[in-house]
């Protein structure tokens, strides 16, 4: 950078002033309209009251947070673990997946695998979620395996594990898709210098591989978390009354608590913990190659 | 390169034997392309070996199979008389210069340098400090923190000589290390190289498809084409002696003349030119071409001398003769060669005037006469009757 300036900076600032703001225009009204605005709402909200039959008022508090922070942490952090762990478990899977995707020579071979993994896309979440409980239910297709071959039935739905599989399930292409963009872009070459140089294959992925194709998984990593984090549809059908998490804690704080001002505090909470991952990615994921 | 003071009777550092390669041709089922065809080859420690051939010969993958990148389909490959078969490329006492450089993105130039010896367990302190005296080997002039990509074409490749020669390799591989350098450049990586090649005394293979290259640079090259080498020997005998007519074609420039081998005396042979009662001598390629076989002549433009039919031949140191006293003079030695005919081009090209000349009405002979300060008038018209004249040695006579 001794230029002073990068050359995606620079590419900025002349299509800038060639009037490349200007053609921002409808996404940049779009967002203050249905984002900032609504986000500042909810901002101002979350330090408000609340009145009788959930009227909004004054006096300003903070007792919203104190109460996030004091009452709520189990609810935190379950999401947390739950939202880390599925995470890990796509990154195990999707990416060999990706890689032996991008690896094939046919073209055909590659673009029906890519396919067959985002053909679960083309139904819709919510049926695939009910599919899921019909399958892990106590009268569900692998109890009732389990039984025919004399066994106990488990109790597979309602819990942490159920949760996690069906986030797995519904995430797994935000995982594959990135990874199998650096995976395809990646050249084997590399790996050929590092054997050259006298690295084994291990080394070899580590030193090599793995941080060429690093912004993928970065991506990846928080394209499957951040959702993963504000979760609802999966916590409620899968994990019912017995796995809390933030998602689930917003609903209800809005609508059958019709407490507004203390659903805005979580949310504004759970936001702060997608900050985070965020800035996880602006540091590594994001890096000029 | 006259300081290359080598001694080459030395072991075998790489030795091929009957190497083949081949590959599947995709979506043809049973039908495999030989890319690499029977190849024999010894390279001796220490020296500048250079493979030279044109695009798509298999040099590249000659040299995979080298490092252990590619397995031959059959055939064997030794290094320093132990057989490479199931020696994994990171276990072979070999480093390559690859063609496109091949230089780590995600990591600084100083990383690059270090990374093989991390790879070998020498200590980050140890690594650093040898990365830094290789990177001043090759003279990069630049900050070793740089990604390569913040590199120029040169640099780079000066980056790319010292990740590989910082592992002080038994063989050095190097394939058309300069080829995206412009000329000028090109020209000073050639010296410093060969230069650098014999201060190290690490074998090189070379590959480049660039004749004049190869004949700079190297103490001996193989000529490759369609998977085979052709022919292997020092620059001399690859120009001087070409075994065979894509050699002489591919290296220097050579005009052809189709002929008949009338008689045979030891390594000579008289052809007689196709067409007419023109009879030459000189020096066969091979001693086992049968009488009467059709032949070709293979002639370096360089090497044919020109003189005036008519009136004098001036020569320089002022001194002339007339030309019938001087064709008489030339007659008396048996190697030497005359012929007859008449300018039908002239081409001056600088430092050189290249003319077409006529011989026995339908044989066209390339003479390029340099223009020396003396003898501005030893330029010939067109039309104007000469004779042209060679030394029989350097004529060679090849099948075909
Ligand atoms: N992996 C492969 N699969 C199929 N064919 C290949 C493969 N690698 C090389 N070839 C073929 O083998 C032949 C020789 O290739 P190679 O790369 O060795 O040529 P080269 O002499 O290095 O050429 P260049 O000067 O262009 O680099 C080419 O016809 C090429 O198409
Ligand atoms: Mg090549």
């Amino acid at each position: 950078m001794a230029a002073g300036m990068s050359l995606r900076r620079r590419k900025a600032v002349e299509a800038g002033s060639k009037g490349g703001w200007r053609l921002a225009t409808p996404g940049v009204v779009w967002l203050i309209l249905f984002f900032v605005i609504p986000l500042l709402f909810v901002l101002g909200v979350s330090f408000l009251s609340r009145g009788a039959r959930g009227v909004i008022e004054l006096p300003i508090t903070l007792d919203h947070y104190a109460r996030v922070f004091q009452v709520y942490v189990p609810v935190l952090w379950t999401s947390t673990w739950v939202s880390v762990l599925t995470t890990v478990i796509c990154l195990l899977i999707g990416y060999p997946l990706a890689f032996f995707i991008s690896t094939q020579k046919s073209a055909a071979v590659r673009n029906i695998t890519l396919f067959l993994v985002i053909l679960p896309f083309w139904t819709n979440f919510l049926v695939r979620t009910y599919a899921m409980q019909t399958i892990l239910a106590r009268e569900g297709l692998i109890n009732e395996f389990i039984v025919g071959l004399g066994g106990e039935p488990l109790t597979l739905l309602y819990t942490p594990f159920a949760v996690v599989l069906g986030l797995v399930y519904g995430y797994l292409p935000f995982m594959v898709l990135p990874i199998y963009a650096a995976a395809e872009r990646f050249d084997f070459k590399f790996v050929s210098a590092a054997h050259d140089l006298g690295a084994n294959d291990w080394r070899a992925f580590w030193r090599v591989v793995f941080p060429m194709t690093l912004p993928g998984v970065v991506a990846g990593c928080i394209l499957v978390f951040v959702p993963c984090l504000g979760t609802y549809i999966t916590a409620e059908l899968l994990g019912g009354e017995s796995v809390l998490m933030i998602g689930k804690l917003i609903n209800d704080q809005f609508i059958s608590d019709r407490n507004f001002p203390r659903g805005s505090a979580v949310s504004m909470v759970l936001m702060g913990l997608v900050l985070i991952a965020l800035i996880f990615y602006v540091r590594y994921g994001n890096r000029e190659r | 390169m006259a300081a290359k003071a080598k001694n080459l009777d030395g072991a075998i550092d790489v030795e091929l034997r009957h190497v083949i390669k081949e590959f599947d041709v995709p979506r043809k089922d049973n039908v495999r392309f030989r890319a690499v065809d029977d190849v024999s080859l010894q390279i001796r420690d220490g020296e500048f070996f250079a493979l030279l051939g044109p695009s798509g010969c298999g040099k590249t993958t000659m040299l995979r199979m080298i490092a252990g990148f590619e397995m031959a389909t059959s055939g064997e490959i030794l290094i320093r008389g132990k057989a490479m078969q199931d020696v994994p490329p990171f276990h072979r006492p070999v480093n390559t210069v690859f063609q496109d450089y091949a230089l780590f993105p995600h990591m600084s130039v100083l990383q690059n340098v270090m990374f093989g010896l991390e790879m070998e367990g020498v200590d980050k302190r140890e690594a650093a400090k040898r990365a830094a005296e290789a990177l001043e080997m090759v003279q990069l002039p630049v900050a070793s923190d740089r990604k390569p990509r913040q590199l120029s074409g040169g640099q780079q490749q000066r980056v790319a000589l010292a990740r590989a020669l910082v592992k002080r390799p038994q063989v050095l591989l190097l394939d058309e290390p300069l080829g995206a350098l412009d000329l000028k450049l090109r020209k000073e990586m050639q010296i410093e190289l060969a230069n650098m090649q014999t201060e190290l005394g690490i074998t090189f293979v070379f590959v480049t498809h660039d004749q004049e290259e190869a004949l700079t640079m190297a103490d001996r090259i193989a000529v490759m084409s369609l998977g085979k080498v052709l022919q292997v020997g020092t620059p001399e005998e690859i120009y001087d002696a070409p075994n065979s007519r894509f050699v002489a074609d591919f290296i220097g420039e050579t005009v052809f003349l189709p002929g008949c081998l009338t008689r045979k005396d030891g390594m000579f042979g008289w052809v007689q030119f196709d067409g007419t009662t023109i009879e030459t001598k000189a020096a066969l390629s091979d001693t086992n071409i049968a009488l009467n076989a059709n032949v070709t002549l293979a002639v370096r433009p360089e090497k044919i001398n020109l003189f005036a039919a008519d009136g004098n031949v001036k020569f320089p140191d002022g001194s002339s003769d007339s030309a019938e006293v001087y064709k008489t003079g030339l007659r008396r030695d048996p190697d030497i060669n005359i012929v007859e005919g008449y300018i039908k081009s002239a081409n001056y090209i600088g430092t050189d005037t290249r003319y077409t000349v006529n011989v026995g009405g339908q044989h066209d002979v390339v003479v390029r006469v340099q223009n020396y300060g003396l003898r501005s008038d030893t330029s010939f018209t067109q039309g104007q009757r000469v004779n042209v004249f060679w030394d029989a040695e350097t004529v060679r006579v090849l099948t075909q």
